[in-house]
């Protein structure tokens, strides 16, 4: 039993790893730019489909590093050509505009590399659980929490010390002084758009070989990255961390007491954070908007 | 009292609305496409009393829709066969649900709001799609059929008589609309505009502006399960799709499509909605991509939606 809980455990904080890379994306977009990305699972799956393409030529290490950077790419143009188009207006229009994104991409998926899903292929090595006693614990899932923390380490050292990630903090708290300052305001949600679209290109890279390939892949993680955020705090990017990780953890603990019911867990725990905080676990008092 | 040129607009359309069964089939229609855009009308113009009245944007009205739906199902599949109670039943289930979840997130606002009623709706996406024995799960609650409604003095047969049934929806279409322009015409309504205007100063003037919300929260969602029961009886089914957040959004989309401002608006938005959703439908297995790139312009060039656009044509 002491397995079965630790197992489920670990396993969850995987899982919870995962959903805060992704809501760490979404946050860094929402914070500054007051965008809610639901095309951010569609850049997710994008980000596994083109490691999967590239694989064949530079391999899983290349596609690791390669297949993110285009993804970005690709999400810096969408903010360029479309999203920055509806700043200022009221959110709504750029939650539908995004909503809109999330069918193009689902069917764009689709269409070019099939409705199936598709296995991913992962280094043999990391494929081997790491020993007899640990049988649970494969390699990869190791490798795949030091990637994610890697990352979170990355964003919160650029964050804290680029000028880049010093700008994107302040203007987070007030775009208009920072805008005043002589920073390019346009610019700056541009690459913020770049960045947060990065970490989920790495995330579907990632996820394709824990769970395979399927065109819904995002759509099966977008969900609980909105609780990791709320539960987190809005406006918090380590409460976003850790409620990726608090979900996690949850709902792999319900799997092992009530299994049907862990998906409906982490909203139960949305709920009751809402009427304990209603600004989340790390949320700033008073920045409710 | 408003001109009788300012009313030509409704007046059209209602009677277009009520022949609508006698001239569909000439333009390539049928009568259960017609009764969709009537259904999905009525779940658009519930999401719009929020939305377009009251200034709140609700993303997760799948959630009270989809209890509509499965209230309705499951009351005439395991208590009794009879239409009227599973109405009941359906409207009580997503008022109730619509309620609590309303009381918890009344205090939040915007985008915070908005992205707390995406998350709620899920939670019963993944009860229906899990709980199995109850619901059926992914393959939908099947096995029960709609009701002929017994008057006593009249048998209506809207089980057997598709056109029978476009009317039941009509009626239910008529009653709620009159019911939320009276709403919206009362000092509670102008209320609910004050706080769309200018929430601060509503607060200023004395108006219990969270109470407000959380009134307007619950009879939106009292109309969007309405609509839900009848989605059900539409196909005598209905499947966790109905809780889909794909579901509440494009709801949303169909009120801003029509334009959200003016109260006619989701219906007309549904409309084209539901008739490109059949044509694109009809033609490639591609259709959510076009919907989605259509969806994409209409928000980029056209945000005001179809009579927001005639409005101000008219107006300048």
């Amino acid at each position: 039993m002491t397995q079965v809980i630790l197992f489920n455990v670990l396993n969850g904080l995987i899982v919870g790893a995962f959903y805060a890379l992704m809501a760490l994306g979404l946050s860094l977009i929402l914070n500054l730019s007051g965008v809610i990305n639901f095309a951010h699972g569609g850049f997710l799956a994008l980000g596994a489909y083109l490691a999967y393409s590239m694989a064949p030529y530079i391999g899983f290490w290349g596609g690791l590093v390669f297949a993110p950077f285009v993804t970005a790419a690709l999400g810096i143009i969408v903010e360029h050509v479309l999203i920055r188009r509806l700043y200022g207006r009221d959110p709504l229009y750029s939650l539908l505009l995004t909503f809109g994104l999330a069918y193009i991409f689902q069917d764009g998926l689709r269409y070019t590399w099939g409705a199936q899903s598709v296995p991913y292929q992962i280094p043999g090595w990391l494929a081997s659980p790491l020993s007899a006693s640990l049988f649970f614990l494969t390699g990869y899932r190791v490798f795949m929490v030091i990637i994610v923390a890697l990352a979170v380490a990355a964003l919160f050292l650029i964050l804290g010390y680029t000028r880049l990630g010093i700008r994107i903090r302040a203007g987070t708290l007030d775009l208009d002084t920072v805008s005043v300052l002589g920073v390019n305001v346009r610019v700056l949600r541009n690459l913020n758009f770049g960045l947060g679209i990065y970490l989920a290109g790495l995330a579907g890279v990632l996820a394709a070989g824990l769970l395979g390939l399927s065109p819904t892949i995002g759509d099966q993680l977008i969900m609980p990255s909105f609780v990791a955020i709320i539960v987190g705090g809005l406006g918090s990017l380590p409460g976003t961390l850790a409620g990726g990780l608090l979900i996690g953890v949850a709902a792999g603990l319900t799997a092992v007491f009530f299994p049907a019911a862990q998906e409906a867990v982490i909203y139960v725990m949305m709920a009751l954070v809402l009427l304990i905080r209603p600004n989340g676990l790390f949320g700033d008092a008073g920045r409710v908007q | 009292m408003k001109s009788l040129q300012d009313r030509t607009g409704p007046i059209l359309l209602w009677l277009l609305l009520f022949t609508a069964p006698f001239w569909m089939p000439y333009v390539g229609g049928y009568t259960g496409l017609g009764t969709r855009v009537l259904v999905l009308a009525l779940a658009a113009m519930a999401v719009n009393f929020l939305l377009g009245f009251t200034g709140v944007l609700s993303f997760g009205h799948a959630a009270y829709f989809g209890l509509g739906a499965y209230g309705a199902g499951m009351a005439i599949k395991y208590i009794y066969p009879s239409s009227s109670l599973g109405i009941l039943v359906g409207v009580l289930a997503g008022t109730i649900g619509a309620m609590i979840i309303g009381a918890m997130i009344v205090r939040l606002r915007g985008v915070y709001f908005a992205m707390v009623t995406i998350a709620f709706g899920q939670v019963f996406y993944f009860v229906a799609f899990r709980w199995v024995s109850v619901t059926g799960g992914d393959d939908g609650l099947t096995g029960w059929k709609r009701v002929p409604l017994d008057f006593g003095f009249t048998n209506f047969d809207i089980l057997h008589n598709d056109v029978a049934f476009y009317y039941l929806c009509l009626i239910c279409l008529a009653i709620s609309a009159a019911a939320m322009a009276l709403l919206l015409r009362s000092p509670f309504g102008h209320s609910l505009l004050a706080i769309r205007e200018n929430e601060r100063r509503a607060w200023f003037l004395g108006i219990p502006v969270n109470r407000h919300i959380w009134m307007s929260f619950v009879i939106s969602g009292f109309f969007a399960s309405l609509a839900g029961v009848l989605y059900a009886y539409l196909d005598n089914f209905v499947d966790p799709r109905a809780f889909h957040w794909q579901q509440s959004g494009d709801f949303v989309i169909m009120a801003v499509l029509g334009g959200m401002r003016s109260f006619w608006g989701p219906l007309i938005g549904a409309a084209v909605f539901v008739v490109l959703q059949d044509k694109i439908s009809s033609h490639t297995d591609y259709w959510m991509s076009i919907l989605g790139l259509f969806f994409v312009l209409a928000v980029v060039f056209f945000p005001r939606g179809v009579l927001g656009m005639i409005k101000r044509r008219q107006e300048s």
